[in-house]
C-alpha cells in the first residue's frame, strides 16, 4: 500500500529509499508498443501543450535575440535594420555607469537573499517543523507577504513603512522632526568606485525583499522536511546529538534535493527581480538587470526595442547559466 | 479497474506526524519545556514583526488621510472610518475588476494544471526518446525572464485577429484569450516540474494494471494517475493562484482598455498624476489582498503536503 | 546611427512657441463665450447651419477624412489618463456636455502613469480619442504614423478658439495639425500669500531678493524651498527654471534636442547656481514625496516651492484662496523671466479609428471654450486655452497662471516633455537626483549624461 498511496508518500522525496527508483524505471512503459489511437491521444498529450509552450514562450524569447540586434522601434515591421552589436556596445559604452550598478546590485540581492532571508526561511521551517503547537498559525504569518500582489507590497513599504516623516520606520528609529529619507538616501554604504556601489536605499529595498522571500523559502523548507523520516530526527537527538548536530549531519544531507531547488528559485528571483523595485519607483542606484530593460524596452519613448532587447538578452544570458547548471543536475540521473 | 478510485488521502501531515513521534526521553523532559518557551517566545516575537507592514496597512485603510498625513502612520487615531472602503470599492470598480480577474484566472488555472499534467504524465509515465528533453524544455522555460518575452508577444498578440465576439479589440492583443494563454504558457513550465516529479513517484505497476484492464493511455492518465496525484495539484493550485492573480507585467501590457484590466492594476488606477490619497490606496490593497488569503487559508492543509519540489531524485 | 528613430532636430518654433495676447479682453470673453459656440458651429458646417441642427442629416462625408459637425453618430471610444477622482469626474463632464446626443462615448481610463510608461504598445491598439501631451512627444508619434492628421478639425472653427502659439504646439513636423489642446497649468514659485503677509515678505525678482527672502525666512525657522524628488520630475522643473533664467530660452531648446552639450559651461553654471541655493532647500529631497513637500506650504513649515500649480490639490478646502505664485525670479538680465514653462494637455485621433466622425467631433467640442468651461467646473486647478472659454468664474489663481502664460515671451512645455522622453527618465532624472545627493560630483555626471545624450539624441 506504501508505494502506491501518493498520500504516504507526502514525503514525496523519499530521502530514506533512494533504492526503488531503479526498478521503477526499468517497468517504466516503452511508449513505442501503443496502439494506433494511444499513439495519436499521446501524441496530442504532448503537442498541444507544447505549441502553445513553445509559440508564446520560446519563440518570442528567439525574436528577442534578434530584435536586439536591430535598431527597431517597436512600430512597423518594414523598420527593423539590422545594426550588429551596436546596442551591446552602447550597453558596455554610453550605457555602462547604470548598467554596471544595476549588476552590482543583482549580484548583491543574489548573495543576500542567500545569506538572510534563504537561511533565515531554512531555520523558520526548521522551527515549524518541530510539530510545534499553534505551528500552522506561525506558519501563515510567514507566509502571508508571499501571497500578497506586489503592488500591495510596494505600497506598505513606501507609504507605511518607508514614508520619510510618517512611516512608521521613521517615526520608530528617527529622532527629531527632520524625518529619514529611507528609499531616497542613495549614499553608498559600500562604494567600489565614485560611480558603483551599494547604496543605503537599495539596503532598505532589500529589507522588504527579505520580507517576502523567506515566507517563500521557509514554506519550501517545510515541504521538503516533511518528508524527512521522523524517526531519523528522534533516533539522533537519542544519540545525543544536540540540535545542530542533528541539524548539520541528519537532517540537512536529506534536504540536498529541495536545496538545489531553492538554490535555483534564489538565483533566478534574484536576477529576474522587479516588482518591488518597480513599484516603489526605482529610487536612484536600485536599478536591477530587468528595471533596464523594462524602461527601454516598454518606457515611452519608443525607438528602443533594439536596445531594449539587448538588455533583455543580458538578462537571459545570465539567467541561463544557473539554468544550464540547474537542469543538467536535475536530469542527468533520469537520462542516464 | 479496482486501481482507479482514489486511496483515500486523509494523511494530513500535520496530524499525521504526532503518530511518527517517538516517546520522548523522559530525562530531557524539562529542557524540552523550558526549549518550547523560549521557541514560542522567539516566534511570536518575529511574527508580530512580519505583520507590521500588514497591520499598518489595514489600521492606516481605516483612518483619513489628512489626520495619518499630520500624525503619522504611528498614532492614536482620532476617527475611524470606512470611508475609505466605500471610496476605493467605488472608484476601483472592484467588484467589476474581480470579475475581471476571474475571467482570466479560472480558465488560466484549469488549463495550466491541465496542459501540464498531460506533459508531465506523459514525460514521467512513459519513457521515450525526448522525454527528459521535454521537461528541460518545460522547466527552462519557466525559469525564462518575463522581459525577453514581452515584446514580441505583443506584436504577436497585435497582428492575430479574433472574431469581434471573443474580443473587443479584434485582436489576440487586448483580450482576455491572450491573457489567459500567456498565463497558461508560462506558468505551465513550472507545474509540468512539479508535477512529473510527483508523478514518478506512483507506482510503475499502475500503469500495467490498468492496460491490463484493457485501459487505454487516456484512461490511464484521467482515471488512474490524476485522481493520485491530487495533493500536488491541491499545492499548485494555490501556488498558481497567487501567481496568476498578482500579474500586473502581463496585463498591463497586453491589455490596452484599463476597465478590462484584472484587479492588481486598480490599485494603481487609484493614484492620480500628481495627487495620491495612500489611505484609499490602502483600503483598496486590503479588498486586493483577500481573495489571494482566503485561497491560503482554505487550502494551507494540502499547501505544503502537495509540494514535490525536491521529488527529483527519480 | 540609425535614420528612424526620434526626429532629431525640432525647430525652435516647434518645441517651444509663444503664445500672443488675446485680442479681446477677458470679461468680454467671458460674456462672449455663450454665444461664441453656436457662431462657431456655423463657421464650420461647411454648407448649411441644417447640418448642425438636424444632427446629422447631411451625410455629403467628403471621402476618408471628411468631419461635418454633428454628422457623428454611434459608439466612440475615449482614452483617458485622468484616473483620479476629480479629474476623472471633470472629463466626464466635458464628455457628457458633448452637444450631439447621437454619439455614445465610453471611456478606458488608465492610470497617468501606466498610461504613459505604456503609450508606445498602447498606440498600436489605441481608443479613437486618446489623452497626450503637446510638442515633442506628440510630434513623435505623429511622426511614426500613430496618431491621425485632423488638421480638418482645426481649419472647422478651432483655429479661431486657439492662438496660434497653441497650433504650434498641436502641429506635426510635416505642418499638420495632429492635437487639441485642452488645459495647462505653470510652473511657478509657490507660496501663502497670509504667510508672506505676516512677515512683511514681498516675492523676490531677482537672486539677491531670493537669496535675502530666504535668508529671512531660515532665521524666521523655516524652511525656505519645500522640495522633495520622487519620481525625479519636480527636480527637473526646478532645473527647467534655473537654466531659462541663466541660458534663455534658446539654448533650452538646443540643449534638450542635442544641439549643445550637457558639458558646456553654461550648463555647469545652472548646476553651480543651484547647488548656492541647495542650503535653502529641504534637505534630502530623492525619494521623498512631492506631497510631504507641499505640506510644509500648508502648514506653513517651508516658505516656498518650485512646483506647478497642481499644487493647489493639497490646500485644504477654503485655503486655496491663500495659494498665489510668483515667476521664478530673473537671474540673468538678458532673459528675465521672459520664459514660462506651462506644459499643455490635450487630445490626438486614433490613425486608423473606428469611428472617426465622431471622433472629430468630440475633439472638436474639446478645442471649444464649452467643452474646456465643463471641464473646469469640475476641475479648477488648471487653466484653459481657447478663446471662448469663461473666465469669469476663475479664482485669482487661475487668472494669474492665465496672465503669466498670456504674458510669456516664451513657453516651454516641460523637461520631459521638450526632449527625448527615455533621456528625461533614464538619464536626465536618475543623473540630476545624483548631483542632489552629491553636488560635488557634477563633472562626471553631466560627462555620463552628454555620452547617453549623444546615443538618445543623435549628434551632441
Amino acid at each position: 500500500m506504501t508505494t502506491t498511496s501518493p498520500s504516504a508518500a507526502s514525503a514525496p522525496i523519499e530521502a530514506a529509499a533512494p533504492a526503488p527508483a531503479e526498478p521503477a524505471k526499468r517497468r517504466r512503459k516503452k511508449s513505442s508498443n501503443f496502439s494506433g489511437r494511444d499513439r495519436t491521444v499521446f501524441f496530442l498529450m504532448v503537442a498541444v501543450p507544447t505549441f502553445f509552450h513553445v509559440m508564446l514562450v520560446w519563440v518570442p524569447t528567439l525574436a528577442s535575440i534578434f530584435f536586439s540586434f536591430t535598431d527597431w522601434n517597436g512600430f512597423r515591421l518594414s523598420d527593423i535594420n539590422l545594426v550588429g552589436l551596436t546596442n551591446y556596445r552602447q550597453i558596455f559604452g554610453a550605457f555602462s555607469r547604470d548598467f554596471y550598478q544595476a549588476l552590482l546590485n543583482n549580484a548583491v540581492l543574489l548573495v543576500f537573499l542567500f545569506l538572510g532571508p534563504t537561511v533565515f526561511g531554512m531555520f523558520l521551517a526548521y522551527l515549524l517543523d518541530k510539530n510545534l503547537k499553534g505551528s500552522r498559525v506561525y506558519q501563515s504569518v510567514f507566509y502571508m507577504p508571499v501571497v500578497l500582489s506586489l503592488a500591495v507590497v510596494g505600497f506598505m513599504w513606501q507609504s507605511v513603512i518607508y514614508s520619510t516623516e510618517n512611516g512608521l520606520a521613521t517615526q520608530l528609529f528617527g529622532s527629531g522632526n527632520s524625518g529619514i529619507n529611507w528609499l531616497g538616501n542613495q549614499d553608498y554604504l559600500i562604494s567600489f568606485s565614485q560611480n558603483l556601489g551599494v547604496s543605503k536605499n537599495f539596503i532598505a529595498i532589500l529589507v522588504a525583499i527579505a520580507w517576502r522571500h523567506a515566507g517563500y523559502i521557509m514554506v519550501l523548507y517545510l515541504a521538503g522536511m516533511k518528508s524527512v523520516d521522523m524517526s531519523l530526527r528522534e533516533s539522533s537527538a537519542l544519540d545525543g546529538c544536540n540540535e545542530w548536530q542533528a541539524f548539520r549531519h541528519v537532517i540537512f544531507p536529506t534536504l540536498k534535493p529541495i536545496n538545489v531547488v531553492v538554490a535555483v528559485i534564489t538565483v533566478i528571483e534574484a536576477l529576474r527581480a522587479f516588482d518591488i523595485i518597480y513599484v516603489l519607483n526605482t529610487p536612484g542606484r536600485t536599478q536591477v538587470l530587468s528595471i533596464l530593460t523594462t524602461n527601454n524596452l516598454l518606457g515611452e519613448g519608443g525607438g528602443n526595442v533594439g536596445r531594449g532587447s539587448a538588455y533583455a538578452v543580458i538578462l537571459f544570458a545570465l539567467c541561463l547559466g544557473f539554468v544550464i547548471w540547474y537542469v543538467t543536475n536535475h536530469y542527468k540521473e533520469s537520462e542516464a | 479497474m479496482a486501481v482507479s478510485s482514489p486511496p483515500p488521502t486523509t494523511s494530513d501531515p500535520n496530524t499525521a506526524v504526532p503518530n511518527a513521534i517517538a516517546p520522548k526521553p523522559v530525562g530531557r523532559k524539562k529542557k524540552v519545556r523550558w526549549q518550547r518557551v523560549v521557541l514560542h517566545v522567539f516566534l511570536t516575537l518575529t511574527a508580530l514583526v512580519w505583520l507590521v507592514p500588514i497591520v499598518g496597512a489595514v489600521f492606516s485603510s481605516f483612518r483619513p488621510f489628512a489626520e495619518t498625513v499630520r500624525d503619522g502612520y504611528l498614532s492614536v487615531p482620532d476617527t475611524l472610518t470606512l470611508d475609505n472602503y466605500r471610496n476605493a470599492w467605488e472608484q476601483g470598480d472592484i467588484l467589476h475588476k474581480y470579475w475581471n480577474t476571474l475571467l482570466i484566472l479560472a480558465p488560466a488555472l484549469v488549463l495550466t494544471l491541465f496542459f501540464s499534467s498531460m506533459v508531465a504524465f506523459a514525460a514521467s509515465r512513459y519513457s521515450w526518446r525526448f522525454n527528459v528533453g521535454f521537461l528541460v524544455l518545460f522547466t527552462a522555460g519557466n525559469l525564462l525572464p518575463q522581459q525577453i518575452i514581452i515584446q514580441p508577444l505583443f506584436q504577436m498578440y497585435n497582428r492575430i485577429p479574433l472574431p469581434e465576439l471573443l474580443s473587443n479589440s479584434g485582436k489576440l492583443n487586448g483580450s482576455t484569450w491572450g491573457l489567459i494563454l500567456i498565463h497558461v504558457a508560462f506558468q505551465s513550465g513550472f507545474c509540468t516540474f512539479v508535477l512529473s516529479n510527483y508523478m514518478k513517484l506512483l507506482s510503475p505497476e499502475l500503469n500495467e494494471a490498468a492496460m491490463v484492464d484493457g485501459a487505454g493511455v487516456w484512461t490511464i492518465y484521467w482515471r488512474v494517475i490524476m485522481p493520485l496525484t491530487r495533493p500536488a495539484l491541491a499545492a499548485l493550485a494555490t501556488l498558481e493562484f497567487t501567481w496568476i492573480y498578482n500579474d500586473f507585467f502581463w496585463a498591463v501590457v497586453l491589455e490596452q482598455q484599463g476597465a478590462d484590466r484584472p484587479i492588481t492594476s486598480s490599485l494603481a488606477n487609484l493614484g492620480g498624476e500628481f495627487f495620491t490619497d495612500d489611505n484609499l490606496i490602502a483600503a483598496a490593497s486590503v479588498y486586493v489582498a483577500i481573495p489571494t488569503i482566503a485561497v491560503y487559508f482554505a487550502l494551507q492543509k494540502h499547501f505544503i503536503a502537495g509540494l514535490s519540489l525536491g521529488g527529483s531524485k527519480g | 546611427m540609425s535614420d528612424l528613430s526620434l526626429p532629431q532636430s525640432p525647430s525652435p518654433s516647434k518645441v517651444g512657441f509663444a503664445l500672443p495676447r488675446r485680442s479681446m479682453i477677458k470679461g468680454a470673453a467671458g460674456v462672449a463665450s455663450l454665444a461664441a459656440f453656436p457662431a462657431l458651429l456655423a463657421a464650420c458646417g461647411s454648407d448649411s447651419d441644417g447640418a448642425v441642427a438636424d444632427g446629422g442629416t447631411d451625410t455629403t462625408t467628403a471621402g476618408a477624412g471628411g468631419f461635418e459637425l454633428g454628422a457623428g453618430s454611434g459608439d466612440l471610444s475615449i482614452g483617458s489618463n485622468y484616473s483620479n477622482d476629480q479629474v476623472k469626474d471633470a472629463l466626464a463632464a466635458t464628455i457628457a456636455a458633448l452637444p450631439n446626443k447621437d454619439i455614445v462615448p465610453a471611456v478606458n481610463t488608465t492610470d497617468h502613469n501606466t498610461y504613459q510608461e505604456n503609450i508606445s504598445t498602447y498606440l498600436q491598439n489605441p481608443d479613437d480619442v486618446l489623452p497626450w501631451f503637446a510638442g515633442f512627444r506628440m510630434q513623435f508619434f505623429a511622426a511614426q504614423g500613430l496618431v491621425g492628421d485632423i488638421s480638418d478639425v482645426w481649419a472647422a472653427g478651432l483655429d479661431n478658439e486657439l492662438s496660434s502659439g497653441f497650433k504650434t504646439a498641436s502641429t506635426g513636423l510635416d505642418g499638420k495639425q495632429y492635437f487639441v489642446p485642452f488645459n495647462y497649468y505653470a510652473w511657478g514659485v509657490y507660496y501663502r500669500k497670509s504667510l508672506f503677509e505676516e512677515n512683511g515678505w514681498t516675492p523676490p525678482t531677482n537672486m539677491e531678493e531670493l537669496t535675502t527672502l530666504a535668508t529671512e525666512m531660515q532665521a524666521a525657522g523655516l524652511t525656505p524651498f519645500a522640495f522633495a524628488n520622487s519620481g525625479n520630475w519636480p527636480a527637473m522643473g526646478t532645473f527647467d527654471q534655473l537654466n531659462v533664467r541663466i541660458n534663455g530660452y534658446q539654448f533650452h531648446v538646443d540643449l534638450m534636442a542635442g544641439r549643445e552639450s550637457w558639458t558646456d559651461d553654461r550648463v555647469k553654471e545652472v548646476f553651480a547656481t543651484w547647488e548656492t541655493l541647495l542650503p535653502f532647500h529641504s534637505e534630502n529631497p530623492n525619494g521623498r514625496e512631492w506631497e510631504e513637500a507641499a505640506a510644509a506650504i500648508v502648514n506653513k513649515e517651508a516658505g516656498m516651492m518650485t512646483i506647478g500649480t497642481f499644487i493647489g490639490s493639497q490646500f485644504p478646502e477654503g485655503e486655496l484662496d491663500d495659494l498665489d505664485f510668483f515667476p521664478f525670479p530673473e537671474i540673468n538680465p538678458d532673459y528675465g523671466t521672459e520664459v514660462v514653462e506651462a506644459p499643455i494637455d490635450g487630445f490626438m485621433m486614433a490613425a486608423s479609428p473606428k469611428n472617426e466622425q465622431a471622433a472629430k467631433e468630440l475633439l472638436y467640442f474639446i478645442g471649444t471654450g464649452a467643452g474646456q468651461d465643463a471641464y473646469l467646473a469640475v476641475d479648477p486647478s488648471v487653466v484653459a486655452p481657447a478663446e471662448s472659454v469663461d473666465s469669469s468664474v476663475w479664482s485669482d489663481l487661475q487668472n494669474k497662471v492665465f496672465d503669466t502664460v498670456q504674458n510669456a515671451k516664451f513657453v516651454t512645455q516641460f523637461l520631459d516633455r521638450d526632449t527625448s522622453p527615455e533621456f528625461a527618465s533614464n538619464v536626465a532624472g536618475p543623473r540630476i537626483a545624483d548631483f542632489l545627493a552629491d553636488p560635488s560630483q557634477i563633472d562626471s555626471i553631466l560627462e555620463d549624461m552628454q555620452a547617453q545624450a549623444g546615443v538618445m539624441l543623435g549628434d551632441g
